[in-house]
């Protein structure tokens, strides 16, 4: 048989990597079928590339090991500090600007289903020093996904080392009536702040931020489509805010 | 809609498995390429044009990186005896049925950038011409060093080539 092109030893190869087109391809395997010499060249090829996939693709489910987690590197300090205080400038001035935005009713669902058992749960796990969290961050990919599987929604863990939060884990826990996740981060000084995350009877509306105090604990909590967060802490109300609107921020990415 | 750094996180599986392979298997070191390459990548992301191909940028980074390390390696003569011609290796141990070590080790006696465009075509299943802009050279160059690669492979297997490269399979 003749070919408008000869067939060619870069074809062969070509033709194993799957990179003809189908035109080419049909030419190369009518080639093949009547040289054995060149189809068992081909078979070769085929075996080097599977064998590699047999060799090597153990690797693509291995665990990752810590050091290779992304997280953003902290900026430098005055950066940060400006940061900073755009983020309290900016976040007293939304703050106060979208605290109407949750009408009544909704209000009263958010804190009876989210803003308390947040807090509740915040009181019980921050002080706690055996066991603050159930999956540590050096398995965060795995927490992400677990947590995002018996949520059944996708959620993710925000990056608050900006403002000198570390990830320390995360947790799965019963709401009312429903589940929640809940990530907690410390501050090198130990000060520890939680995100409780969980869907309501709220789905699908959005909301801006609004602030609940009770017995030492302050809460920032807003509704972004499905899902409701709580943000907890027992620190200044400015510095709670900066840090849900990183939440917020990063969540929006 | 996902930020960057977690389509990052998405290709460090991939990056680790080009990494082990190409560094011979050496867990330890090919981690170590995998986080110098996340380390440089984050430093950089403003740099990567969010249209472009993350996944050819970040194999663009560790191949960088695998050249400077080889670069330096090779000022203190690890490399300098890398054979240019690959005489046929011993045969395989008859009881070990997937022949694959004998392939590991063909491979790993391989030129380092033949190597590296077998594995990213065979093992990575990128495009000619992606390896070509992940490595720098023409697409001429990279099908003419991945037909070199293969030709010693076979040679270096062979002996009984039939035989042992039916069982890789």
């Amino acid at each position: 048989m003749s070919y408008r092109t000869p067939i060619t030893e870069a074809d062969l190869h070509a033709y194993v990597d799957g990179q003809l087109s189908p035109a080419r391809r049909q030419e190369v395997e009518e080639y093949l079928a009547e040289s054995p010499e060149a189809a068992a060249q081909v078979k070769h090829y085929r075996d080097i590339n599977q064998g590699l996939h047999a060799l090597y693709d153990p690797v693509l489910s291995e665990p990752l090991p810590p050091q290779l987690s992304v997280t953003p590197r902290p900026r430098r300090w005055p950066v940060r500090v400006a940061a900073a205080l755009g983020w309290v400038t900016l976040g007293a001035v939304l703050g106060w600007a979208l605290k109407p935005a949750v009408v009544p009713d909704m209000e009263s669902a958010l804190r009876a289903q989210l803003v308390q058992p947040a807090a509740f749960a915040h009181r019980v796990f921050a002080v706690e020093k055996l066991h603050p969290v159930e999956v540590t961050a050096a398995d965060e990919q795995h927490l992400i996904k677990w947590l995002s599987r018996r949520l059944d929604t996708p959620i993710k863990a925000p990056s608050l080392t900006g403002q000198g939060y570390a990830l320390v884990g995360g947790r799965l826990l019963p709401s009312t009536d429903r589940m929640a996740a809940q990530f907690m981060y410390q501050k090198q000084n130990g000060q520890r702040i939680t995100l409780y995350i969980r869907r309501g009877v709220w789905s699908n509306a959005t909301s801006g931020f609004s602030y609940l105090h009770e017995d030492g604990v302050g809460t920032f909590y807003w509704v972004d489509g499905p899902l409701g967060y709580a943000l907890s802490g027992d620190v200044e109300q400015p510095e709670l805010l900066a840090l849900a609107h990183t939440v917020y921020q990063s969540l929006a990415d | 809609m996902q930020s960057i750094e977690q389509q990052v996180v998405e290709h460090i599986p991939r990056l680790r498995r080009y990494a082990r392979a190409l560094l011979r298997g050496d867990v330890a070191a090919a981690d170590d390429l995998v986080q110098d390459c996340l380390e440089r990548a984050l430093s950089r992301l403003r740099l990567w044009r969010r249209d472009s191909d993350l996944r050819a940028w970040l194999f663009t980074i560790m191949h960088n990186l695998y050249v400077n390390r080889l670069r330096r390696a090779d000022s203190q003569s690890t490399f300098s005896s890398m054979p240019e011609e690959i005489e046929s290796l011993a045969a395989p141990p008859a009881a070990d049925p997937m022949c694959l070590p004998e392939l590991e080790r063909a491979c790993s006696l391989l030129q380092p950038d033949q190597r590296e465009i077998l594995l990213l075509v065979a093992l990575e299943g990128l495009s000619y011409r992606q390896v070509a802009t992940i490595l720098g050279v023409p697409e001429g160059t990279v099908m003419s060093r991945l037909a070199r690669a293969r030709e010693r492979l076979r040679r270096a297997l062979e002996g009984d080539a039939d035989v042992t490269l039916r069982r890789i399979k």
